[in-house]
């Protein structure tokens, strides 16, 4: 019974998330601020929607639903809609929706594409910790993939003002300074939650296995981008580092999210590399 | 038949790029440029504009072939080549320089459709032109009209008061660059008009303070005082760009007066962040090179004219309305033209007629001794109702607008038939 209700929960998600992504991109070119407000109104559904998969999740494998690539890639869409929509009503940037929607709309559609079987977590894992390091690791990525999606704005933008083509863009993107600030924004915010993850880590790991650090691959991935992000957040608040080069700088940190996210568990193995 | 013909020659914004225009604006008044068409032949009447954004030289000659070359040339100089020049030079004759001419004084062929500046750059141009007794009475005429014109559109259209102008569209910009113009700090480079313009609207929009470098410091001072601003020197610029966001440069100066290398190490001053220049001099103050800069954004008034564009569709039925006005004025003028060589052709045949009467009545008076005053009196009278009757029907044909022949033809009918003298 319960399996089923999580069957169809995770199919709701993905179509109520197709819609979104559809709503928003017609937005983005119609530009008819009544669609917008549709747009958002189905997002916050599908977060709702999303809450409740992980949470019948949660109740059949009896433990955080974040063992597998499947629930990985679940937690981060859910974390990315939640960032977006509480961040949202503090800054209203115009057109991320349409970006944060097509992001969360390929998360899913990764879930989707993996297996969502359940897999016994091994007991030593089984602990409080799992949801705390899972958790505060799920959010610095959700606020991590905001600071992309604003990056990949600015660059856009960017780029129209440079050319002096004043094309597509132009009208839809919001101000390169509004852009720029999502972006510090988010890097912080992103970056003090990956700190904790890692440091959450490194204690769990300590109660687990007997040492704070064993350079796991997905540890040491971790450590690289950590100091990708220390080494762009160091130089704007030294040298003033903004702009494009801090854009471009978010994206390659994204890339290295992503990367030891998925790409370490396909390639290197380890400790993080979820039951398969 | 006098073949009197309109020319107006020139370049503007929209087939000749700046690197051109450049190279022709007059830096030096309208003085030199004025004598020097005093020299060329053929030429009853002659008047210069140069704008930033075009020049063009309009003129009332005899017979246009030769003189549509020499001004070419003149307007050219050893800038460019004929090949070169062909794709930039319009050249339009009669109605179509009227025409041309009204549009432009309308603001309706400006790069900013509906500014305002044009009107002013044209009664400037036109008071050299006139104190240097250069204009006669079909250019005095011509011109006091264009000022009419535009003064009509603008009180009969919205064009003027949808508030584009060069400093509206550098202030989209500016939103799209830094979010908000709160607290931003506006540095004018040269103190002249368009500047004061540009510095009303960013401070009407939020920034917070105008210095004004100029090389005259008391020019300065004054703009300055209108913002509750700073004056600088022309010397003290860049160390100025450490503090400023947005620049607006509108010197004479003959060259660039400030470089991408000495920009470069002031970004790291600034910690990075943005600068927003704003050329808006031509010949060009600011190196063009400036906005390969990381955070530096520079814009020409070219540029411009694409930020204009984005909103275009709401004033081009404006722009109708006010093509409307500009056709009619066209229309008129061309009437007054065509009466001004019927006018004098009329005369000229009062003239002949008069003249004939007067010796016909002095050769037969003598010859009748017997005749009282009054009787005398009765015969020169029947003499000029003759005349005034014979000469009635043609003057009728001549002013007749519904006849099927243009003016110009019954002009040259009525000179061949009645033998009349060249016009002048």
């Amino acid at each position: 019974m319960l399996g089923e209700i999580n069957y169809l929960l995770f199919n709701a998600v993905l179509l109520v998330n197709f819609v979104v992504c559809v709503v928003y991109l017609i937005f983005f070119f119609r530009q008819k601020e009544k669609l917008r407000k549709i747009a958002r109104m189905i997002l916050v559904g599908s977060g709702v929607l999303q809450s409740l998969y992980i949470l019948s999740r949660y109740l059949i494998a009896g433990h955080t639903p974040i063992t597998s690539q499947h629930e990985a890639a679940v937690f981060f869409a859910w974390s990315v809609t939640w960032a977006y929509l509480s961040f949202h009503w503090r800054y209203s940037v115009k057109n991320f929706g349409t970006f944060v929607s097509v992001l969360i709309f390929i998360l899913l559609v990764i879930a989707a594409s993996v297996s969502r079987e359940f897999y016994p977590l091994p007991p030593a894992l089984q602990s409080l910790w799992l949801p705390i390091h899972a958790g505060v690791a799920v959010m610095a990525y959700a606020f991590l993939a905001l600071a992309f999606c604003g990056a990949v704005m600015y660059l856009l933008q960017e780029q129209e003002l440079k050319s002096k083509k004043f094309g597509f863009f132009f009208n839809r993107l919001p101000s390169l300074g509004a852009l720029d600030q999502l972006n510090t924004h988010c890097l912080t915010a992103g970056f003090a939650f990956l700190t904790l993850g890692i440091i959450t880590g490194s204690v769990w790991a300590r109660q687990a296995w007997g040492t704070y650090w064993h350079w796991d691959p997905k540890e040491t991935w971790s450590l690289i981008t950590w100091f990708l992000y220390a080494a762009q957040i160091h130089q704007r608040f030294t040298l003033g580092w903004r702009g494009k080069r801090a854009a471009v700088m978010s994206i390659v940190g994204f890339c290295s999210v992503i990367f030891t996210l998925w790409g370490v568990s396909y390639l290197l193995g380890g400790q993080h590399s979820y039951a398969q | 038949m006098p073949n009197e013909t309109i020319l107006l020659l020139g370049v503007n914004h929209k087939n000749t790029p700046l690197e051109v225009r450049e190279k022709l604006a007059l830096s030096s008044g309208y003085e030199e440029p004025l004598r020097a068409l005093e020299k060329i032949d053929g030429l009853r009447e002659y008047y210069l504009l140069s704008t930033c954004n075009r020049v063009e030289i309009l003129v009332s000659v005899d017979d246009g072939e030769d003189v549509e070359k020499n001004l070419a040339e003149f307007l050219f100089g050893d800038a460019l080549t004929p090949d070169q020049y062909e794709k930039h030079l319009y050249c339009y004759r009669n109605e179509e320089a009227v025409h041309h001419l009204f549009m432009v004084a309308a603001s309706l062929d400006s790069m900013i459709v509906g500014e305002s500046q044009i009107l002013g750059q044209l009664k400037e141009a036109y008071r050299w032109a006139s104190e240097k007794k250069c204009t006669g009475p079909i250019l005095n005429k011509l011109l006091h009209k264009s000022f009419s014109v535009a003064k009509r559109v603008r009180s009969e259209t919205r064009i003027g008061s949808s508030a584009v102008s060069i400093s509206y569209a550098a202030i989209e910009l500016a939103r799209k660059i830094f979010g908000s113009l709160d607290k931003k700090r506006v540095l004018l480079i040269g103190a002249g008009e368009m500047a004061e313009l540009a510095a009303e609207h960013l401070v009407g929009n939020g920034a917070k303070e105008v210095v004004v470098a100029n090389r005259t410091l008391a020019k300065a001072l004054d703009l300055a005082k209108r913002f509750d601003g700073r004056a600088v020197g022309l010397t003290e610029i860049v160390e100025q760009l450490e503090y400023v966001d947005i620049i607006v440069s509108s010197t004479g100066a003959p060259g660039i007066i400030l470089h991408k290398e000495e920009v470069k190490p002031l970004m790291r001053k600034r910690r990075n962040n943005p600068l927003f220049f704003i050329d808006i001099a031509v010949p060009r103050d600011l190196d063009p090179a400036l906005n390969e800069l990381d955070n530096v954004y520079l814009y020409d008034i070219d540029d411009l004219i694409n930020v204009v564009e984005l909103n275009k569709e709401e004033r081009d039925k404006e722009a109708v309305k006010a093509s409307r006005i500009v056709d009619e004025a066209a229309l008129k003028f061309k009437d007054w033209l065509a009466g001004l060589t019927i006018t004098p052709t009329i005369v000229a045949l009062r003239a002949k007629g008069n003249q004939i009467s007067q010796l016909e009545l002095e050769r037969t008076l003598p010859r009748l001794k017997n005749l009282t005053s009054k009787e005398q009196k009765s015969v020169e009278m029947m003499a000029s109702a003759i005349v005034s009757k014979l000469l009635h029907d043609p003057v009728i044909y001549l002013k007749n607008e519904s006849c099927k022949d243009k003016p110009e033809v019954k002009v040259d009918i009525l000179r061949s038939v009645f033998a009349l003298e060249k016009k002048q």
